[in-house]
């Protein structure tokens, strides 16, 4: 081999790259000088800059984790019924922008001629926000894209129309990290047992301190397991969470007995009318049946049945929640209220209800 | 999603045999675009390289689903010059799988907004069917495109090519991280600054965090033009930049009435006056609209319902929120109100933020612990000692509302007050006596 084949090229450090060369003409023309916006009907945003440009932008769902033959179809959607330009939305919904209102009909057919549902607007259901899950991650509890696939099969009709109160966002997250991120239902691992050490491989590969400091209860110490250095968790202390899985595999979180699925509602990014909130423990303990979740979906369909028929106009999940408060939502949504609904973890106390003011 | 007419596992003659995979197969009707029907045509329609890859990806995947467990594991890959970006993935089963035994993702930057060319997407599909598996991930929470499944010994090659096309490795590890902007002044009205431009100026100007990882842990920025917060910058970011603005909301009082008329007065009480947080508005006996704005508190509830009536005002900027993260280990935590304004119109704004930014870095790497997020470096040392780290100000903004607990030593606090007295006689524009 020649010196030059096996010189390694030096990176062009770029970093981030500048969006404009690449955006639709009309958003780079009217930069900073959008006067307004409406929707003339689901998965399609008419904007109106102050200088009178009108651009629609056509959003259709993805299954974001994409092979190279749907990103060239979709790309030669956007050449044939759109001007070139795309964008992805945070949730992996793909937008078309055209300033033709000619354009539109013609770019809704194909993309659902072609599968891609157009939808994902006000007062729907967007896709679910999402993790790796067993396609790629190193400390999965499930899969991220193929039970988010049986649950948008599920959802699709509300992604199609925007008949619910107020937009309703979901996420999963294959392990108690919750990479997902909140959601006004989160669909999230759940793990019931401590972990199962194999004592033979932790003193290989595991660094030991940092495993310890890695527990939030102070449940791990050192040990000398069968003569060798090992780890060993206190099992009345343990919360479950997995925290020590990601740096010492031999710790094994997951397993049949172990990973369930939590659901979680009330979570809010959005700083609308009230401030951002943290989802809040709906139901625990449900079995992963990955693909299809048969018990998960059940749960999560009644529960949108129950915010859809009773939440008014823009209420979100969690808003819904506090004007009816909880013992009607698990009331309406036959869930069960347990000691386990009762936070214990830092800061618990406060929310706790200390008034008298009280549902019935 | 329709896919042609190819059937699926048939075993070709002269290839290795096509793994079953029935618990995939039930993926793949229900209107919802299927990844399963994709990856597939990877298998039979892709590169011969691309469809070895993709029928061991498929083999182990439905074994995963089969028993319900994960088979990746970490290691160490890179590329020349870099100590992040990549995300190494090695096969536990890969006796069974040869073909996907390595199966590495490298993060890659996306433009603030996430705008492409439909003639960018081609050159990336092109580069990731030649040099990977065929399987890109638009986008992942980390806000990077995700180019998954790579050979330890292609890295190079596919970072080169992607390089070449003018992208870069985003963050991995303990460093500073990819960011994310919303759409913004592209397209929103609703924007109180221009997202690309604090975006790429932060990152690329702390670009070397991201690419030579040194940090006590991850650190990540998040944009977002205004309180809607479309990329989730408050839970999701260490230092989230959120569009405000300080004068008044700006009403059009014709298209309120156009709004009453059309909508209701009903309605628009219900959905807009009931609704506003602060009490802050009223609808007049005319059908126009009363905003009292030294109570708003720029929520955007009624700027969201009422798009051509109401919008943001002319003196816009941003706030700052500092230490949002997920559930590792303390719990999730929400960004911390640190500036409640900044002003960022001027290159010398962008600077400043830019500035703010930095320090703030170099305020984690000197004082975080090791694998300690800057939400938790706060609630550890306390927020007023973050502020005098900081040179911050305290502000009646950061609160909800100011202590209740009485276990504090106060014989400074005459000097604190003059401080404060001090500070709002120079935002009045009066003449400090001692300067």
């Amino acid at each position: 081999m020649s010196e030059a084949a096996v010189k390694p090229r030096t990176p062009d450090e770029v970093g981030v790259p500048d969006a404009k060369q690449y955006m639709h003409p009309a958003m780079l023309e009217n930069y900073g000088n959008w006067d307004y916006h409406d929707r003339p009907r689901v998965g399609v945003l008419r904007h109106v800059s102050k200088s009178g440009q009108v651009l629609f932008t056509v959003r259709a769902g993805t299954q974001r984790q994409m092979d190279v033959f749907t990103i060239r179809k979709l790309a030669d959607i956007g050449d044939e019924c759109a001007d070139g330009h795309i964008r992805f939305t945070t949730r992996s919904n793909i937008e078309y922008m055209v300033t033709d209102e000619a354009k539109v009909a013609p770019l809704i057919e194909k993309l659902e001629a072609e599968g891609f549902p157009v939808g994902g607007t006000g007062a729907s259901i967007s896709m679910i926000s999402h993790t790796q899950g067993w396609l790629h991650c190193d400390i999965p509890g499930t899969d991220a894209s193929g039970v988010v696939k049986g649950m948008m099969d599920m959802l699709h009709k509300e992604f199609v129309r925007e008949h619910m109160p107020n937009r309703l966002r979901i996420t999963t997250s294959c392990c108690q990290i919750n990479c997902g991120g909140q959601g006004d239902i989160a669909i999230n691992v759940q793990y019931t047992k401590p972990p199962k050490i194999n004592h033979d491989l932790v003193a290989n590969v595991c660094e030991r301190p940092a495993v310890v400091a890695r527990c939030p209860v102070a449940a791990i110490r050192p040990a000398m397991v069968n003569g060798k250095p090992s780890l060993e968790v206190d099992e009345k202390k343990c919360v479950c969470c997995g925290a020590c899985y990601p740096p010492c595999p031999p710790m094994q979180i997951n397993g049949e007995d172990s990973t369930k699925i939590a659901i979680w509602v009330g979570g809010k990014h959005s700083n609308a009318r009230s401030k951002p909130t943290f989802h809040k423990l709906a139901v625990a303990n449900l079995p992963n049946n990955a693909p299809h979740w048969p018990e998960v979906k059940e749960v999560v369909g009644r529960i949108v049945a129950a915010y859809k028929a009773d939440a008014k106009h823009w209420e979100r999940m969690g808003e819904w929640i506090e004007r009816i408060g909880w013992n009607r939502f698990f009331e309406m949504t036959e869930l069960a209220f347990t000691k386990h609904h009762l936070d214990t973890w830092t800061g618990a106390r406060k929310s706790m209800n200390m008034s008298a003011h009280v549902h019935f | 999603m329709k896919d042609g007419d190819h059937k699926d596992d048939q075993p070709e003659t002269g290839k290795g045999e096509t793994h079953p995979t029935p618990h995939l197969d039930q993926l793949e009707d229900g209107p919802w675009p299927s990844f399963v029907t994709g990856i597939k045509r990877l298998r039979d329609e892709g590169t011969p390289s691309n469809q070895k890859i993709m029928n061991d990806l498929l083999g182990q995947l439905d074994h995963s689903y089969e028993n319900k467990m994960g088979y990746w594991k970490g290691g160490t890959v890179s590329v020349f010059g870099y100590g992040g970006g990549i995300i190494p993935r090695f096969s536990e089963v890969a006796d069974k799988f040869p073909e996907s035994k390595e199966f590495h993702t490298l993060r890659i930057m996306p433009p603030p907004g996430f705008h492409y060319t439909t003639d960018l997407l081609r050159d990336m599909a092109d580069i990731w069917e030649e040099h990977g598996s065929g399987l890109i991930a638009f986008h992942g929470q980390s806000g990077d495109i995700m180019f998954q499944g790579c050979t330890t010994e292609k890295t190079q090659v596919a970072f080169d090519a992607l390089n070449k096309i003018g992208f870069d490795l985003g963050g991995a590890g303990p460093a500073l991280r990819t960011a994310m902007s919303c759409v913004g002044q592209a397209r929103c009205e609703q924007s109180c600054f221009d997202e690309q431009r604090a975006h790429r100026g932060i990152i690329n100007k702390l670009l070397d965090e991201m690419h030579r990882p040194s940090l006590p842990y991850k650190f990540k920025f998040k944009f977002s033009g205004c309180a809607n917060d479309c990329v989730n910058a408050i839970h999701r970011a260490d230092f989230a930049v959120i569009g405000t603005w300080r004068d008044d909301i700006k009403i059009n009082q014709e298209k309120v009435k156009e709004h009453v008329a059309e909508k209701g007065r009903k309605y628009t009480i219900d959905t807009v006056v009931s609704m506003c947080p602060t009490r802050a508005i009223s609808l007049n006996d005319d059908d126009t609209m009363d905003i009292d704005n030294k109570s708003c508190v720029r929520c955007m509830h009624c700027i969201n319902v009422m798009t051509k009536a109401l919008s943001p005002g002319d003196d816009k900027g941003v706030s700052i929120m500092i230490g949002g993260k997920r559930s590792l280990k303390v719990g999730d935590l929400m960004g911390i109100m640190v500036k409640p304004f900044m002003k960022l119109e001027t290159d010398e704004d962008f600077e400043a933020l830019e500035e703010f930014a930095e320090e703030m870095v170099e305020f984690f790497a000197d004082n975080a612990l090791e694998h300690e997020r800057v939400g938790e470096t706060i609630d550890r040392i306390g927020l007023p000692a973050f502020l005098d780290a900081m040179g911050i100000d305290a502000d009646p903004n950061m609160v909800n509302h100011p202590r209740t607990s009485s276990y504090v030593r106060t014989d400074d606090f005459d000097e604190e007050a003059e401080k404060w007295f001090e500070r709002k006689a120079r935002e009045a524009g009066l003449q400090i006596s001692a300067e």
